[in-house]
């Protein structure tokens, strides 16, 4: 393959080469000539401005953006002020900055999107030269003025402006000037006749390159490498002076023996090379400058651009775009000629094989004495990657797989991933997409960028193919171009609602991590909003579809989507929108037809907007909510007038509720609230706020019986309740006889069971035993053993004939009442004869009591208890 | 207890893990994020503190969140600047930061969240600790903490899943369901060892006449009368005879108590008694060791049989302080104007005895719980019935539990009987409203209105209270009913009981209609392992009690299942009635 050395050159120990990428298929009537032009590294866009400094109206320059192969993306008249420098940013868009110091921004096809200004001062003293850079903070423009003052941008997208220091003894602009990255610190390092500065954020500093003495002259051209690790500087006597950009240590120092100033000078290295060189173009010559103080002669005959990259620079001519690098090492290794590496001679076997000649097995052989056939292969491989021509990829991959079969233990993993890329990288290459990656671009650009950028050029199918060819998984992969996908469509004029929501919903389907709200938002922006809304239609979370209903001001929609979600706070969320949204009316009227987010509301309101609340009632017409609301209110009211006036407003609420009952409690209570207040004035009893039945109590404490009375009669409280209150009353204040009159004043309601259990309680069984003799016939037999009588107990209830009553006897039996529990045993016996009879009586209740007392057990716990303790 | 027991029950998963996880969280968020060291109660008070940053570890309740605004408001007055840390959990609220802005200190804190789902009370006990769950969700209407729910349950599922089978039934159990669906679909899927097997969701407003029940086991008496708090009990003077009051963990771990803890009260004497013997049998091995052996006693066995005594004494105390509160007749009656009402004999009676309850002040809160016993049973209060005993509760407590009646009506727990009117006034005014899908959902939102408890009916349809025709024996319980002195079978736990018998609600179709229907079972993956299907997760919405987790627990051993209970919270009867009250809101 002698012919592939054919274009290689020798730069000291390395080899340099040339490889027509395109032939451009842009057709330029001037050429290159009086143009502005940039052009982004890794095989990025073109953006051209034709006669920039024209400015006449009639004949505006116009602004053409192309792809990398000559592909037209855009092309537009330059309507704004003169432009002084183009660029582009990381992302591709096009950077132009104006002689004002505005900065205006462009994407790929022309339209504008936003612009900032690089100051104030910029606008009464203008711009002379401006620079785009790149770091890791991402892309960032540099700009010297008339008045020699620099100001730096480090990244646009976070636009922070910082102004250097003056240079002393600068007049216009410097000779010459570039941005240096070190340390996470951009410094701008210029020239001034014979002084270098370094220009940071505080100081301006005199330096000297180390190794470069004052007789080599000023330096009138100066070029920082891609990664900012090395400088060249060229004087005007022709010296070419390279080293580390901290200056710190010289590489080399070549007499060019050119005195004109280049119009353009790059580095040319590859990461890791051997050999760096720095390339210099002439209006007629392009020269190759290696540290090795060698250089390389090309002539020129267009004129042409240089674009750094980081393997390399391309040339573009109006004809056609170069690549000129240093030949990798492995390519070297395997088509130097003469070459005996195992990868050199595995690929002369195979074409020996492909002859069907038997030195194929000498070769082969040869290389497997060495044991070095992984070696060959991986060599193979590698070189297939950083070749550019099909042909030859192809027999080295052949080469590489036939060297491959005669390995056992060969991971496949790299062949298989470099043949995979090469497809890739061959498709983007193609002219009609226009990315002219080399490998090792396309490893630091890395895949996800790679999509990113043809997503970004619109190459839809191609981005889907290569997801799917790469298997890369649907979320970051064909998911994420069809979002993208989407977003396009939608803002396609000539096309109807129906059709585009039809065309992204069959293409999209349910694809993972698409989702249509980010869509519908899309064409919202595009002021489409019914095509927005059809698309959220295809959303299966609803929740995602309310923010955007808000947006469009769908709130109803919004409202019963965010209900449909069940996430309540994103119900809150539209509900506290829709409050500041609409008029109160409208929003409770909203509210009404949602009862979730209704209640949610009323939730909130309840703890924190009670007045809102009481609207909410009213317009709603609930006046039972709304009297219970008033209720609550009148126990937070401490004064009384207040209290009964809110109380007032329950009762008309609650009589529109017709909830009868209620009035007359709420009535009821405003009656008992006047009267505590009078006793309060005339006793000083403090009774306000109690209920009638501890007022009624508090009364009888205080010996107020009469009042008590009254209170009895004006609110109609069953006689139950108030004997019972009475007879504690008394019994607590040990007015026996009081009690006694009390028990004879009528027949009492509640029997006289409970006057001999309230004495007891009372611990009086004197008084107690009064009151056995009058105790209904079924409750005898408790009443006495309530005073302890047990034969009395007995008695009773061998009268009644009751085996339980008697049984409850015996339990209280304990040995020395023998005769009580002979007598009871007797009686029991005489029933069992009628046994039948009063089982079939009662016989649920029976079991019921026996198992409704589980807690009458016999052990009697503190004698467990004493066991152990 | 139960002889019967079937011995292959299989093991239950170890939830200890999950205590593990939260406890790991807690300290990483309070000690290195926040540099927490200190800690304190949140009071509605100043705090008076010269640290310069306060974190506050909250429920996300609005309430609270104003304590909060008034600490920061107070501060600003005499200009003191401090960082402010709000840390919610399980997660923030809207609402809470709207409280924030409009208290115009939104900027003033910074808010974090603490994603604290379940805490294991138990070997088969799984708190929400979420006691607002209840009222929020039944009474409010809203439902904030569904989605809560289903975050619970998706946690299980990613920790101890895949579940074979959902069973549930209730609005809520459906809504929490769907949560839990869409978070699973969301999520990855791991393939890993189910250790649980089938799920069975139930809202508590399915069945309010178990909770409203007095409690008889050992464990729900504990907690009706000493109040459990998070699986742990304080004791008072009167039942350690002491001057101390003692913090005692309930839970397996406690050799005594998880004897007892199942319980018929009636046997836990015999079996404290028989106990207190042993140990003492225990105690006095001693007499007659020679000194090698009694080295061996010393160092092996007399700590346990120290911690053994301690326990017992403890048990021994509670149980004479319950005997105390209990045994008087007041409580013997009240037992059987319960069984009365669930029976339904003797109406009249049982009537007249509340009555009497209101009348003579006996407790507000059990009133009320009869009341609504009554009116849950009976389908409702005749109208005079429903005014009278109203009139007479309203006079011994006072007229502020009108708004305690509205809420209880709301919940459907205290109605008054309308003899043929099918629709609500509120149904009928929302139905004017409707003409779209959407009707559906509102008669969903407001059917607690319309709810009728139809108790009699599912009584009878599932055999709830079983026949009275011979002796029930406490010691060696036939059924469920157990736990209610062989009076009721507990609702709840009987629905648990026949679904899982037949594998779905065929069969069931009158029952669900009765209980207004929200059913479902779905089979989720259906290649589980045949011991695993027998470990069922039970999970109450809106709150259990221990009671039912007890009867859970004897029909696990009967038929051979392992219930793990998951509960918004522990309630009883006095925790539920007190939420509904109306006068302190």
């Amino acid at each position: 393959m002698a012919f592939i050395t054919a274009s290689w050159n020798p730069l000291g120990d390395a080899f340099y080469r040339k490889t027509e990428l395109y032939e451009m298929s842009w057709s330029l009537r001037d050429g290159l000539r009086d143009s502005l032009v940039a052009a982004a590294p890794y095989g990025g866009p073109i953006a051209l401005l034709r006669e920039p400094q024209r400015r006449s109206p009639s004949s505006r320059p116009q602004l053409e953006i192309y792809s990398a192969s000559g592909g037209a993306f855009a092309s537009f008249p330059w309507k704004s002020g003169p432009v002084v420098q183009l660029g582009w940013t990381v992302s591709d868009e096009l950077l132009c900055i104006q002689e004002d110091g505005t900065v205006l921004i462009y994407d790929l096809f022309g339209s504008f999107k936003r612009h900032f200004s690089m100051g104030q001062e910029v606008v009464q003293s203008q711009v002379l030269e401006a620079k785009v850079f790149h770091s890791p903070y991402g892309t960032g423009i540099a700009i010297v003025t008339s008045s020699s003052r620099f100001t730096l941008a480090t990244n646009i997208d976070d636009l922070k402006l910082r102004r250097l220091p003056e240079v002393p003894g600068l007049q216009g602009k410097p000779s010459c000037w570039v941005v240096l990255t070190q340390d996470r610190q951009t410094k701008v390092l210029l020239s001034n006749g014979p002084e270098l500065f370094i220009l940071d954020n505080t100081s301006c500093t005199v330096v000297c390159p180390s190794g470069l003495s004052p007789q080599d002259g000023s330096i009138v051209h100066m070029s920082v490498s891609f990664s900012y690790k090395y400088l060249a500087l060229l004087t005007d006597t022709g010296h070419l002076w390279t080293g580390l950009s901290t200056l710190q240590e010289k590489l080399s120092e070549v007499d060019t023996k050119k005195t004109t100033v280049p119009k353009q000078m790059l580095w040319c290295r590859r990461p890791k090379s051997q050999q760096p060189s720095v390339v210099l173009m002439w209006d007629r010559l392009l020269l190759v400058v290696g540290v090795c103080n060698e250089t390389i002669q090309y002539p020129i005959e267009d004129p042409c651009v240089l674009v750094g990259e980081m393997d390399g620079v391309r040339i573009i001519s109006s004809s056609n775009q170069e690549l000129l690098q240093e030949v990798p090492l492995v390519c070297q290794d395997i088509f130097k000629i003469a070459s005996m590496a195992p990868g050199a001679l595995l690929l002369e076997a195979h074409r020996e094989y492909e002859k069907s000649s038997q030195k194929a097995d000498e070769y082969l052989r040869e290389i497997k004495e060495q044991s070095m056939l992984g070696e060959a292969v991986r060599q193979c491989v590698e070189a297939a990657g950083h070749e550019y021509d099909t042909n030859t990829q192809k027999s080295l991959m052949r080469a590489a797989s036939f060297g491959k079969c005669f390995l056992t233990d060969f991971s496949p993993d790299q062949f298989v991933t470099t043949c995979r890329e090469l497809r890739v990288l061959n498709a983007v290459r193609d002219s009609s997409v226009g990315l002219p990656l080399t490998h090792t671009q396309f490893k630091q650009l890395t895949l996800q960028v790679l999509i990113d950028r043809l997503v970004y050029r619109q190459f839809y199918p191609l981005a889907i193919e290569i997801c799917r060819y790469l298997k890369i998984p649907d979320y970051q992969g064909v998911s994420r171009v069809l979002k993208h996908w989407a977003s396009c469509k939608v803002q396609q004029k000539d096309l109807t609602d129906d059709a585009i929501a039809r065309a992204v919903c069959v293409k999209v389907g349910d694809s993972p991590g698409v989702s249509y709200s980010d869509i519908a938002a899309k064409a919202y922006e595009c002021g489409r909003a019914e095509l927005a809304i059809k698309l959220l239609d295809f959303e299966a979370r609803s929740g995602e579809q309310v923010p955007l209903l808000l947006k469009m001001k769908r709130s109803q929609l919004a409202l019963s989507k965010a209900v449909e979600s069940g996430d309540t706070d994103l119900v809150y969320t539209v509900v506290s929108y829709l409050k500041n949204e609409m008029n109160r009316g409208d929003f409770f009227m909203t509210l009404r037809n949602q009862p979730v987010a209704l209640s949610l509301y009323r939730q909130f309101c309840k703890l924190q907007e009670q007045e809102t609340l009481k609207d909410l009632y009213n317009q709603d017409d609930d006046h039972q909510e709304l009297a219970n609301y008033y209720v609550t209110a009148s126990y937070r009211e401490k004064r009384l007038e207040g209290r009964l006036s809110l109380l007032q407003s329950a009762v008309d609420e609650y009589n529109k509720a017709k909830n009868e009952f209620a009035v007359k409690a709420t009535e009821d209570e405003m009656r008992l609230l006047r009267f505590q207040r009078k006793l309060d004035d005339e006793k000083g009893a403090g009774l306000l706020g109690l209920s009638l039945q501890v007022t009624m109590e508090t009364l009888l404490s205080l010996g107020l019986h009469k009042q008590a009375e009254q209170l009895y009669k004006d609110f109609r409280v069953p006689d139950k309740r108030y004997w019972w209150l009475k007879l504690k009353s008394l019994a607590e204040k040990e007015e026996w006889d009081e009690l006694e009159k009390f028990s004879k004043s009528k027949k009492s309601p509640i029997g006289y069971l409970a006057f001999v259990e309230v004495c007891i309680k009372c611990n009086n069984k004197y008084e107690a035993k009064k009151y056995v003799s009058k105790v209904t016939p079924e409750q005898k037999v408790k009443a006495h053993l309530a005073v302890g009588d047990l034969e009395g107990a007995a008695d009773a209830a061998i009268e009644r004939r009751n085996e339980a009553e008697m049984g409850a006897v015996l339990s209280r039996c304990s040995p020395s009442n023998s005769l009580v529990i002979e007598r009871l045993n007797r009686a029991r016996a005489a029933i069992a004869k009628n046994f039948d009879s009063i089982h079939t009586q009662a016989p649920h209740l029976d079991r019921r009591t026996s198992c409704c007392c589980p807690f009458t057990i016999k052990a009697s716990v503190c004698s467990i208890a004493g066991v152990i303790l | 207890m139960a002889h019967s027991a079937r011995r292959d029950s299989p093991e239950l998963p170890d939830f200890s893990i999950l205590k593990r996880l939260a406890r790991d969280q807690l300290i990483y968020l309070l000690e290195q994020q926040h540099e927490v060291d200190k800690l304190y109660k949140v009071e509605h008070k100043p705090v008076i503190s010269t640290s310069d940053q306060l974190c506050f570890l909250i429920r996300p309740r609005i309430q609270t969140v104003k304590w909060i605004c008034d600490v920061v408001n107070a501060d600003k007055v005499p200009g003191k600047s401090r960082r402010y840390k709000i840390i919610f959990t399980p997660q923030k609220f809207y609402a809470c930061e709207a409280v924030l802005e409009e208290q115009g200190i939104f900027g003033d804190v910074t808010i974090d969240e603490w994603p604290f789902y379940l805490l294991p009370l138990d070997d088969d006990i799984i708190s929400l600790e979420l006691p607002e769950f209840f009222q929020d969700n039944f009474l409010a209407g809203d439902q904030r903490w569904v989605r809560t729910a289903g975050s619970a349950l998706h946690l299980l599922y990613s920790l101890y899943g895949p579940f074979s089978k959902v069973y549930g039934i209730g609005r809520c159990s459906k809504m929490a369901y769907e949560s839990w669906r869409e978070q699973v679909e969301e999520g990855e899927q791991k393939a890993r060892q189910a250790e649980i097997g089938n799920v069975f969701l139930i809202d508590r407003d399915v069945d309010f006449v178990t909770p409203l029940c007095s409690q008889v086991v050992y464990e729900g008496l504990v907690d009706d009368i000493f109040r459990i708090k998070c699986g742990c009990v304080e004791f008072g003077p009167d039942v350690t005879s002491s001057d101390k009051s003692v913090k005692v963990m309930l839970n397996s771990q406690d050799k005594v108590f998880s004897e007892i803890r199942n319980e018929h009260f009636s046997n836990v004497f015999g079996f404290l008694s028989q106990k207190a013997r042993n140990l003492q049998t225990a105690y006095d091995k001693r007499r007659g060791m020679d000194i090698k052996q009694m080295k061996a006693f010393v160092s092996e066995e007399l700590k346990g049989l120290k911690q053994e005594h301690r326990l017992l004494s403890l048990h021994i105390g509670a149980s004479e302080s319950i005997m105390k509160k209990k045994t008087k007749q007041d409580f013997q009656e009240l037992l059987k104007t319960e069984h009365l009402l669930l029976e339904g004999f003797e109406i009249r009676e049982c009537i007249s005895y509340i009555e009497e309850h209101i009348n003579r002040q006996v407790s507000m809160v059990e009133s009320l719980r009869l009341l609504c016993l009554l009116s849950i049973t009976e389908n409702g209060l005749l109208p005079k019935d429903y005014r009278s005993l109203k009139a007479q509760y309203l006079q011994s407590y006072g007229v502020d539990h009108l708004l305690t009646f509205s809420n209880l009506r709301q919940l459907g727990l205290l109605v008054e009987q309308q003899p043929g009117e099918t629709l609500t006034v509120m149904e009928s005014k929302v139905g004017k409203l409707v003409n779209d899908k959407t009707a559906g959902k509102l008669t969903d939102a407001f059917s607690s209105l319309a709810k009728k408890s139809n108790f009699r009916a599912l009584s009878r349809k599932l055999n709830l209270v079983p026949k009275m025709d011979e002796e029930y024996d406490l010691r060696v319980p036939r059924d469920m009913a157990y736990i209610f002195s062989g009076a009721y079978i507990p609702l709840s736990c009987k629905l648990i009981e026949q679904v899982l018998e037949r594998d779905g609600w065929m069969g069931l179709e009158e029952v669900t209609r009765l209980l207004n229907g929200h059913e479902f079972a779905v089979t989720v993956d259906s290649k589980g392992k045949n011991d695993t299907q027998r470990i069922i997760l039970v999970m109450f919405l809106g709150g259990c009690t221990y009671s039912e987790i007890s009867a859970l627990r004897f029909l696990g051993r009967e038929k051979g299942y392992k219930f793990i209970v998951v509960t918004t919270a522990i309630t009883n009867s006095s925790r539920l009635l007190e939420a509904l009250l109306g006068n302190h809101v």
